[in-house]
């Protein structure tokens, strides 16, 4: 365990000091998530100004499914994304052989390969969001609240990364995976509404086919104290079972591939 | 890059021979990209659910149906992926080798893309044939005027759009950040080009901001001559704009590549 946390220091090090090479892209990165959350709250705000509640949500509660999709998608960008792309250029390229000798797990080395850490804005964006919220409902969530949404926002990064590592090991047979990601991507999208407000195909896509509901939806609604235990559990246990599934293809991915090189 | 005109033209049928057997040959990437472009489809069910009730500024539910339809018949015709492409080349130094032929890269991107249309319309004709048959044709206009308008609009939107990723795929010899600035290329896209909803529905003073956008004409443009009533002075002014937004990106696009080209030293082999 010792190991593996070395592991992942040094690579964090490393991707620090290629951020603090470039330090005109703080800035450039610093205007980019102002101009992301821009347009990420703006259709909020058209569909809130001509409705008090849409499917039962107001506006401060969709607000907090908007911090939560903040926040998942800085993580996902930040860390999740740039790993993988980097292990597809490793399949792609060979390089991706060296990683499986080495004496450590292969999945646990490429899933936190590389960082982005001026993605760090955008989690800060994403709680300034959830505060201003509250602020707007008027009233503080309770500490039990708390604890749920955070555990739960925990979960909901699991899933989304058992999503992508799916997706990764679809590469060990389609090699050509970028635009796979950029469809994940896509659908990931709409995890910036509350899954109530689809109508119910698409709400079923949302929940069990790709849950993009059990990102945010769902732990949204644990901070806002609205969500029962039944759907709690459903949300930590359909995480779980992605991560398992995930781990699963992945170490038949691992066990079918042939070196791109040699 | 010394091409004439004649010899990129008698090159065409090949360049779109190629562009069609690439798109057969990458057929699982080409499947998942018009995956990707059926946000529309997303964006209808979600504000149908909001107009369900009542219609929501002016836009009831089925004209929500046929305007995010005809979005996505628009979005089909219309959208590439070339500023990936091109930046993409550049890093990986294949771009070496699409500097080696005697045609400006832009036409052999162009064709390529160009060659994909006919199979994208596989998809967007039987979404036509739905918009029709569900709202009956009486949420799509039926002025003469508009449905031939259409047919430059699109071609516009078309050559626009294409620009429009061919300049940010030029930054990519310049920057290595093409990727982020085409991510928020798209962020912006999608919300003044009408992709996530109808304009009519921003907030006035960005609606204002984004009537003078180049992204409203590469999408909005020919929806809007599709499924709304326009009077022959807002046709016209729509037109003129489009013409007007084409010109300037492509000669952006063209100049940009330029001066990105003479910085190209090939990267690998």
């Amino acid at each position: 365990m010792t190991r593996y946390l070395r592991v992942l220091s040094v690579q964090l090090r490393i991707s620090m000091a290629s951020a603090m090479a470039y330090r005109a892209n703080f800035v450039i990165e610093g205007v980019m998530s102002l101009a992301w959350m821009a347009i990420t709250l703006l259709p909020l705000i058209v569909v809130f100004s001509g409705r008090d509640t849409v499917a039962g949500w107001t506006a401060p509660a969709a607000l907090i499914v908007i911090g939560y999709f903040m926040a998942v998608r800085a993580v996902l960008e930040g860390l999740i994304s740039p790993s993988l792309v980097d292990l597809v250029e490793k399949i792609r390229s060979g390089s991706f052989d060296y990683v499986l000798l080495k004496p450590i797990d292969a999945q646990a080395l490429v899933s936190a390969s590389r960082y982005e850490p001026w993605k760090v804005f955008d989690l800060l964006g994403a709680l300034a969001v959830v505060v201003y919220a509250f602020v707007k409902r008027g009233e503080p969530p309770a500490p039990a609240e708390v604890a749920l949404g955070v555990a739960l926002f925990v979960t909901g990064l699991a899933a989304t990364y058992a999503l992508w590592i799916l997706c990764a090991a679809a590469s060990f047979w389609v090699v050509r995976l970028d635009n796979l990601m950029y469809l994940l991507g896509a659908v990931f999208d709409t995890a910036r509404w509350p899954v109530q407000v689809f109508p119910g195909a698409w709400r079923t896509v949302f929940t069990f086919v790709i849950p993009v509901a059990i990102m945010t939806t769902y732990p949204a609604m644990a901070l806002l104290g609205t969500i029962d235990a039944t759907q709690a559990l459903a949300t930590a246990g359909g995480a779980f079972a992605l991560l398992a599934i995930s781990r699963w293809v992945w170490r038949i991915a691992i066990r079918n591939y042939t070196s791109a090189s040699s | 890059m010394r091409s004439g005109p004649w010899r990129t033209l008698r090159a065409l049928p090949t360049l779109l021979r190629i562009g069609v057997a690439e798109t057969v040959a990458y057929r699982a990437e080409f499947l998942v990209w018009i995956l990707t472009t059926t946000q529309p489809l997303i964006m209808l069910g979600l504000w149908t659910r909001v107009a369900r009730d009542a219609p929501f500024a002016g836009y009831s539910s089925s004209r929500f149906v046929a305007y995010f339809l005809a979005t996505l018949i628009v979005r089909q015709l219309t959208g590439n992926w070339v500023a990936w492409q091109l930046s993409e080349d550049v890093r990986s130094g294949t771009m070496a080798m699409r500097l080696l032929r005697p045609i400006h890269p832009f036409f052999a991107y162009a064709a390529s893309h160009a060659a994909a249309i006919p199979f994208r319309s596989f998809v967007a004709l039987p979404v036509a044939f739905a918009l029709l048959a569900s709202s009956g044709g009486s949420a799509l206009t039926s002025d003469p005027a508009q449905l031939v308008a259409l047919v430059p609009s699109l071609a516009m939107a078309w050559l626009l759009t294409f620009s429009f990723l061919f300049a940010i795929g030029s930054l990519a010899f310049f920057l290595t950040q093409t990727m982020a600035i085409a991510n928020l290329y798209f962020g912006l896209f999608s919300l003044f080009s009408g992709y996530l909803m109808p304009l009519k529905l921003l907030p006035p003073a960005i609606a204002a901001v984004g009537a003078w956008l180049p992204f409203r004409f590469m999408l909005s443009v020919p929806v809007e001559l599709l499924t709304e009533p326009l009077d022959r002075a807002q046709l016209a002014r729509l037109l003129a704009g489009q013409a007007a937004w084409t010109a300037i990106t492509l000669a952006v696009a063209l100049a940009g590549w330029r001066a990105g080209v003479k910085r190209f030293e090939a990267v690998g082999g």
